[in-house]
C-alpha cells in the first residue's frame, strides 16, 4: 500500500471553514438558548407528560449514542481484523465517533430536571442501575477512543495501537449493548421486554454510524477540496447495505418473536397495524425510507458510483433510524401500560390505559439538532487541530 | 402474607453489592475521575427495620365520585397543580375498572405501592431512589438528577416529575423543580410517632373507611388483622414485587 500522508483540514480558504464553523456554531448556540428556555420554565414547555417522560431530546441523543459506537466500526475494521482499504480512514472514524458520543450525551445532560447536578451524577452511584453503568461506559469510551485516536497519530504510540485497537473494539460494544439495556430493563413496558434489545441496538449502531461516517466524509472532502477515491467508497457503501439488511432482518425477527409471545400481542399491533403515528413511521420512516429505497440505491446497477446515490442512501438510513428510535422510544411509552390486566379502565385522572399523547416541541427539536452541530463542530475542530484526513483518499492502485 | 422475608439474604446482597463496586472501581478508573461509592445505604437514614408500612385499600368501600383522600394528600403535601393535567403532580389517583370477562365495575385509589423490590430503585443512577429499612420507598431530592428513569421503570405509574416552578409549598413535604416525586406515605407522620396517612384520614372522616394503614410487621395492628382475615391481592402480583399496598375485593 502507498505511503499515507495526513495533514489538517484547512477548507482551501480561511473564509470558507470559518463559515462553516459559524453556521455550526450558531445552531449549537440556538439550541442552548433552547435548553435554557426548558430549563427556565420547567418541562411542562415540552411535549413531555408524566405519561410520556422521555421526549424528542432522548431520541436525538441515542440516536447519536448508538451511531457513535458504529462510527468506531470503520477503524476497528482496518485494525482488529487489518483491512488496508479502510486503515487511513481509522482516525477519522475515531474522531467523529467521538464527536457524536459528546453531542449525545450533551443532549441527554440538557434534557435532565435537573442538569446542574451532573457532578452529583458523577459522584453518585448506585451499581444496580444500568444508567450508572453507562456513565461509566461513556466516560471510559472517551478516554479509550482518545487513546486509540494518539496511537494511531504518533508513530511513538504505534506499538499500542493494536492492543488499543481491540480494547475499543470491545469497549463500544458494551456501550451499545448498555444503551440497548436502558430498555431491556423496564420489565413492566411490553415493547421493551425483549432480550433481543441489546443485539439489535448493536447492529442498528453499526448501519447508522457507517452511514454518518460516509456523509461526514463525503462533506469532509468536498469542504477541504481533496481526493476521495470511488473504489473506497464502493466499498464502504456496500458494508452499509449489509449493515441495512441486518437491521431490517433484526427489526423483522424482533416483531415477529414479539407476536409469538401472547402477552406482546397488543403492543405489536399497535405499533405494526393501529398505532396511528408510529405505525407509519415504523412502515414508511423505518422500513421505506430507512431500509427498502436505501438497499436499492446501493445495490441498484443504476447507480453504481454514483455518489449523490451513496449520499442520499446514508441519508435516508440516518433519517430511518431516526424515525426507529422514536418509535421504540416514544412508541414504546405511548403504549399504554398494563398496570390491571384483565380489566377495562372506565376513569382515571392519570391517563390509565389510554394511548399517551406526544407533540415534540420546537425547543426539544432544536436542542436535539443541537446535537448533531455540536458532534460536527468537535470533528471540524479536530480535523483541523490534528492530522486526521489523509491528503488524499484516491484509491490504491491510482497513486501506487 | 409473606411479610417475613422482608429484607431476603442481606448479607448475600451485601457481599454482591460490595464485588460490583470494587469491579466498577477498578473499570472506572481511566474514565472517571472523581467517584465516590454512593452513600445509598438506606440504614443509615433513620426508620427502623422493624416495621413495614403497609396499605389495604377495600375496592368495594371506594365510593364513586369521592376525591377526600386526593384531596388531603394534595392539601398535606401542598401539590398545587396548574390545571394541566398531563404534567401536574399525582402522588395518589382514582381509577375505576370493568372486569373483562364477568363486567363487574369497581373503584380504587393507586399510589406509589412501596414495593419490597422496587424497580425504580434498582434503575435510578444516583441512588436518589431509595427504600428505607421500614419498607417506604423515596426520592432524596437532593441528589435526584431528574432523569425519570424511575418513572419508566414503575409498573404503576406512580410517580410525577416536577415540570415547573413550585410556589407554597408545604413543610411536610419540600419539593423540587426537575426532580421526581412521589406518595410517601405521609413518611413526615411516621417520623413523628404518628400512624396514620392523611388518606386513610379522610377517607375515615367521610365515613368510607376503604384504606387501613399500618404496620404489617405488627401481629396486632389492624392492618395485620384485615390481611388475616379476608383475601387481598398485589396488582401486578406476576412482577413479584412483594408491594406494601394491597387490594381487598378486586
Ligand atoms: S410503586 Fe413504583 S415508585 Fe413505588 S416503589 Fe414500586 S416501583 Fe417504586
Ligand atoms: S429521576 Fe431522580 S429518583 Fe428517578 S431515577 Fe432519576 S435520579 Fe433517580
Amino acid at each position: 500500500m502507498s505511503k499515507m500522508y495526513y495533514r489538517e483540514l484547512y477548507c482551501g480558504t480561511p473564509v470558507r471553514y470559518w463559515a462553516g464553523m459559524a453556521l455550526l456554531g450558531t445552531i449549537v448556540a440556538i439550541a442552548l438558548g433552547a435548553a435554557f428556555y426548558m430549563e427556565h420554565n420547567g418541562h411542562w414547555v415540552t411535549g413531555m407528560t408524566n405519561q410520556v417522560v422521555w421526549g424528542l431530546p432522548h431520541v436525538f441523543a441515542i440516536f447519536l449514542i448508538v451511531a457513535a459506537s458504529g462510527a468506531l466500526n470503520v477503524a476497528s475494521i482496518g485494525s482488529v481484523f487489518g483491512g488496508p482499504m479502510y486503515k487511513p480512514l481509522g482516525r477519522f472514524s475515531s474522531l467523529l465517533a467521538i464527536g457524536l458520543l459528546a453531542g449525545g450525551l450533551v443532549v441527554l445532560l440538557l434534557d435532565l430536571g435537573r442538569p446542574d447536578r451532573l457532578i452529583i451524577a458523577m459522584t453518585h452511584y448506585n451499581f444496580k442501575s444500568i444508567f450508572a453503568w453507562n456513565i461509566i461506559l461513556y466516560s471510559g469510551f472517551f478516554a479509550i477512543v482518545g487513546l486509540y485516536l494518539w496511537a494511531m497519530m504518533d508513530r511513538k504510540a504505534n506499538r499500542y495501537y493494536r492492543p488499543i485497537g481491540f480494547a475499543a473494539f470491545f469497549w463500544r460494544l458494551a456501550l451499545t449493548t448498555g444503551t440497548g439495556s436502558i430498555f431491556g430493563f423496564l420489565v413492566a413496558r411490553e415493547a421493551y421486554d425483549a432480550a433481543i434489545m441489546a443485539p439489535m441496538f448493536i447492529i442498528m449502531s453499526f448501519s447508522y454510524g457507517l452511514a454518518f461516517f460516509i456523509i461526514t466524509l463525503i462533506a469532509a472532502y468536498m469542504w477541504g477540496d481533496r481526493e476521495l477515491g470511488d473504489l473506497r467508497l464502493a466499498r464502504l457503501k456496500n458494508l452499509l447495505g449489509v449493515f441495512v439488511g441486518a437491521v431490517l432482518y433484526f427489526a423483522l425477527v424482533f416483531n415477529l418473536t414479539n407476536l409469538y409471545v401472547t402477552q406482546h400481542h397488543g403492543v405489536e399491533s399497535f405499533i405494526l397495524l393501529n398505532g396511528g403515528v408510529y405505525t407509519a413511521m415504523f412502515w414508511i420512516g423505518q422500513v421505506l425510507i430507512g431500509g427498502v429505497i436505501p438497499l436499492f440505491l446501493i445495490y441498484s446497477p443504476a447507480f453504481d458510483k454514483a455518489r449523490w446515490a451513496i449520499a442520499a442512501a446514508s441519508m435516508m438510513v440516518l433519517i430511518g433510524g431516526f424515525f426507529q428510535i422514536y418509535v421504540i422510544v416514544i412508541g414504546g411509552q405511548a403504549f399504554p401500560m398494563s398496570v390491571f390486566p384483565g380489566k377495562e379502565v372506565l376513569e382515571s385522572s392519570f391517563y390509565d390505559g389510554t394511548v399517551g399523547a406526544y407533540a415534540p416541541s420546537l425547543p426539544e427539536m432544536l436542542l436535539g439538532i443541537g446535537g448533531i452541530a455540536i458532534a460536527m463542530t468537535m470533528v471540524a475542530v479536530g480535523a483541523r487541530m490534528f492530522k486526521v484526513f489523509p491528503e488524499s483518499l484516491e484509491d490504491p492502485g491510482e497513486s501506487a | 402474607m409473606s411479610v417475613k422475608n422482608d429484607q431476603p439474604d442481606m448479607n448475600r446482597r451485601k457481599f454482591v453489592g460490595t464485588t460490583v463496586a470494587a469491579a466498577g472501581a477498578v473499570v472506572v478508573a481511566p474514565g472517571v475521575l472523581l467517584h465516590t461509592v454512593a452513600g445509598a445505604d438506606p440504614e443509615s437514614r433513620g426508620a427502623s427495620a422493624k416495621h413495614r408500612w403497609g396499605m389495604l385499600i377495600d375496592a368495594n368501600k371506594c365510593a364513586e365520585g369521592c376525591s377526600a383522600c386526593v384531596d388531603a394528600c394534595n392539601s398535606e403535601h401542598g401539590l398545587t397543580g396548574h390545571d394541566r393535567p398531563a404534567t401536574d403532580a399525582q402522588w395518589i389517583r382514582a381509577v375505576k375498572l370493568k372486569d373483562n370477562s364477568t363486567g363487574h365495575i369497581n373503584r380504587l385509589v393507586m399510589m406509589c405501592q412501596h414495593c419490597e423490590h422496587p424497580p425504580c430503585v434498582d434503575v435510578c443512577p444516583t441512588g436518589a431512589s431509595f427504600k428505607r429499612t421500614d419498607g417506604i420507598v423515596l426520592v432524596d431530592r437532593h441528589i435526584c438528577i431528574g432523569c425519570r428513569y424511575c418513572m419508566m421503570a414503575c409498573p404503576y405509574k406512580a410517580r410525577s416529575f416536577v415540570h415547573e416552578d413550585l410556589e407554597n409549598q408545604s413543610v411536610n413535604a419540600p419539593r423540587g423543580k426537575g426532580c421526581v416525586e412521589g406518595c410517601t406515605m405521609c413518611v413526615h407522620r411516621i417520623d413523628r410517632g404518628e400512624t396514620v396517612t392523611a388518606c386513610q384520614e379522610a377517607c375515615h372522616d367521610t365515613g368510607h373507611g376503604a384504606i387501613v394503614f399500618g404496620d404489617l410487621k405488627d401481629p396486632d395492628s389492624e392492618i395485620s388483622q384485615a390481611l388475616k382475615s379476608q383475601n387481598s391481592r398485589q396488582i401486578r402480583a406476576d412482577l413479584k414485587l412483594n408491594t406494601g399496598v394491597r387490594y381487598s375485593n378486586l
